[in-house]
């Protein structure tokens, strides 16, 4: 359609605006790209967490009844106790309230979190304070001398 | 001597005009009533940050981010270099007496309604300070590398970590990974070193820009007596009168800085170690006691809430209504005093001090 003689400053006006709009969107797609590098930058590069599915906690005579052991399950600690029977007991030693590494007591028999004061029962129940979650447990086989933890499937 | 000074002052205002300088400094004045003593603790927070500033660059010249050296480079400080023990002592004793006084001058703010209009900004831009001041307290404790450190940077980062929606990418971002390792010490310390301190610039220049430019506030019940005709409106320059003032206060802080420093050095503690258990006893500096202790006692669940998340959204509720009080409290801008703030005042003061004497029984 014939824009009219009449309405051309009007025209003129549009014009400017659709300059506006391009300029505007373009510096700011600009800046968008400018901006998306930095952030990825700032999150690094998840290395894909090395979930070894079995480690040798102990030797089978380390540990005295009613004791317990911080070991290395891939890269997290794990917690590996002895029970007053002399059974072996595996667990996650990450405390599933606030990330603190968890501890045997042996005048409670109970594991226990010196951070927020958190107990699990040797299920790895929590049964009081602030944790949310049971700890995770693991299987524990004896192989000769060794105490050997496992992830269940 | 006096010749001379007076010849440089002569030699400054033929180039640009020194009389600008002193239109500047003769521009601010301290009122004097009962309550002028509160208008001391924020000059004393700048002359702390100044301390910090000034250790920190003598501790930059030893130290070492990474988790293999941390540790040790901090011992070496205290144990071989010279007066190591001291600059170390005096930027840990510095930081805690700068928190305390942000916190003094934050609440004599709060409560003498220095945040009504027109020093909305000043309030605000005060608020961020105290925030980057609890950042610089959180980033620093981590570099020396130390047990308490490190399980306190655990905790601190997986509270970061319940904030819905964007948790999980603020505690990747925070700790650098998914844990808390060397690539966490790496950050904290360029947070530590650089990027707060940048920002603690920037806001610290708005909020004395703002202060010169409005004024020092006065006390509502003040204001109303001076109107009345009850109480002569009183002042003292700023500079020299009250300046001098606050240089004497300085100059005992130093003084009590020095001592602390050499009766009781700062601990040093033992090396992080991601494979021990967190030691018995463990617990934040003494400025997060309250959100610790609330932790604590905060059970697992609070109605369908987890109880870390249910503390994290009332530490952020009320950080956010505290910001933002100026717009809230907006009678407080004609003159009147609402007693519903105060008693939010009374009770937030209450509830810090109850729970963090909980935490240190």
């Amino acid at each position: 359609m014939e824009t009219p003689e009449s309405s051309r400053p009007q025209g003129v006006r549009l014009g400017r605006r659709w300059i506006n709009l391009l300029l505007g969107t373009g510096v700011l797609a600009s800046i968008a790209s400018f901006i998306y590098p930095a952030i990825r930058y700032m999150l690094p590069p998840l290395v894909g967490e090395s979930l070894s599915r079995s480690a040798v906690a102990a030797k089978v005579n380390e540990l005295k009844r009613n004791s317990g052991k911080i070991f290395k399950f891939g890269s997290k600690p794990a917690l590996l106790v002895r029970t007053v029977d002399g059974e072996f007991k595996a667990y996650s030693a990450v405390c599933t309230h606030l990330n603190c590494t968890v501890q045997y007591r042996e005048d409670l028999r109970q594991i226990w979190c010196a951070c927020h004061n958190g107990l699990y029962d040797l299920t790895g129940r929590n049964i009081s304070g602030p944790p949310p979650r049971p700890l995770e447990s693991f299987q524990v086989h004896i192989q000769g001398e060794d105490v050997v933890v496992t992830r269940s499937a | 001597m006096n010749g001379l000074s007076q010849r440089i002052l002569r030699w400054l205002d033929e180039r640009f005009g020194a009389g600008a300088i002193e239109e500047f400094l003769r521009h601010k004045t301290v009122p004097i009533h009962r309550q002028t003593v509160w208008y001391y603790f924020g000059g004393m927070t700048l002359f702390l940050f100044v301390v910090q500033v000034l250790t920190g660059i003598l501790l930059l010249l030893y130290y070492r981010p990474t988790p293999e050296d941390a540790f040790e480079s901090v011992q070496y400080i205290v144990t071989q270099v010279r007066f190591g023990w001291l600059i170390r002592s005096v930027h840990s004793w510095s930081a805690n007496l700068m928190v305390f006084t942000a916190f003094v001058h934050m609440f004599s703010g709060y409560f003498l309604k220095a945040y009504r209009k027109p020093r909305e900004l000043t309030w605000i831009s005060g608020m961020l300070l105290l925030f980057v001041v609890m950042g610089f307290g959180f980033s620093g404790y981590l570099l020396p590398w130390n047990t308490l450190a490190f399980f306190a940077t655990k905790v601190g980062t997986e509270m970061a970590g319940a904030v819905p929606f964007v948790g999980k990418w603020f505690l990747t971002f925070l700790r650098g990974g998914e844990e808390v390792t060397g690539a966490t010490l790496t950050r904290f310390f360029g947070f530590h070193v650089a990027v707060l301190p940048g920002l603690a610039t920037v806001l610290l220049a708005m909020h004395l820009l703002l202060v010169q430019r409005l004024g020092m506030s006065l006390p509502p019940g003040v204001e109303r007596a001076i109107a009345d005709g009850r109480q002569p409106a009183r002042s003292m320059p700023f500079f020299p009168n009250f300046l001098l003032r606050d240089i004497i206060g300085w100059y005992a802080a130093l003084g009590v800085l020095g001592a602390l420093a050499a009766v009781f050095p700062w601990e040093l503690g033992t090396k992080a170690d991601a494979f021990a258990s967190a030691p018995a006893g463990i617990r934040p500096e003494w400025y997060f006691l309250f959100m610790f202790q609330t932790l604590k006692l905060l059970p697992a669940k609070i109605l369908f809430l987890e109880g870390e998340f249910a503390g994290l959204l009332g530490f952020g509720l009320a950080a956010t209504v505290w910001v933002v009080v100026p717009f809230l409290d907006y009678r407080a801008g004609f003159g009147r005093v609402t007693r519903f703030f105060t008693g939010l005042g009374v009770f937030a003061l209450g509830f810090i001090v109850v729970m963090s004497a909980l935490a240190l029984r």
